[in-house]
């Protein structure tokens, strides 16, 4: 199946979960990046369980803040 | 240690906006060019500070996936972020090194402590910071 990832198209398994895209894609630190796929924000507690459809736009998104 | 160069006007706009929303801290994104020569800012991103606090700031996540597309679209690259400190000086407080997760960012502070802002870049890798050559680039002049 066809999965786009930072907006680029890339071939994976059918079944292709979530967490295994993140390992594919090395992310670093996955705890600290929110996911959205196709422009809904995975909740961090479904990250886990989430299956990847043919035709998902993927977006990994650090979190970014601080404070003064 | 890599230049970043960011044009005048957009240093400006950073100042101003970050001044319109005293005294909360302001922040958003920065994209544009990096290559050989260094980074080349070519477009800040103002994002909404969803903390609406004086002493933190989150970048709204809706708002930094639009302008990740948006860099996508002008084929700019994500250079980092950059947010204000309204009674501090421009230098990573703990919270700001500690949130630093992307040791490929930039990350600007912009101090409005005093009547003159001040700009500074920094890196910040395993805790470590650096400072980084920040050039300010007008038609006329290097700051």
């Amino acid at each position: 199946m066809t999965i786009t990832v930072a907006g680029e198209k890339k071939e994976y398994q059918d079944g292709f979960t979530l967490p295994e895209l993140i390992a594919a894609e090395n992310v670093e630190m996955p705890e600290y990046v929110t996911v959205s796929i196709n422009e809904e924000f995975v909740e961090s507690d479904k990250k886990e369980s989430t299956v990847l459809k043919d035709g998902d736009t993927v977006e990994f998104l650090y979190f970014m803040g601080g404070g003064q | 240690m890599s230049i970043v160069r960011i044009d005048y006007s957009l240093y400006d706009d950073i100042v101003k906006y970050a001044r319109e929303h005293l005294p909360e801290e302001a922040c958003g994104l920065i994209a544009g060019e990096d290559n050989e020569a260094g980074r080349f800012v070519k477009k800040v991103y103002f994002l909404t500070n969803v903390d609406h606090a004086e002493d933190h700031f989150t970048l709204d996540p809706k708002e930094q996936l639009e302008a990740i597309k948006d860099m996508r679209a002008n084929g700019y690259k994500p250079l980092g972020n950059w947010h204000s400190h309204p009674e501090s000086p421009s230098r990573p407080s703990e919270e700001d090194i500690r949130l630093s997760y992307d040791k490929n960012a930039s990350y600007f502070i912009l101090s409005l402590m005093a009547e003159n802002p001040v700009l500074n870049s920094f890196h910040v890798e395993d805790g470590v910071v650096t400072k980084e050559d920040l050039r300010i680039i007008s038609e006329k002049y290097y700051y």
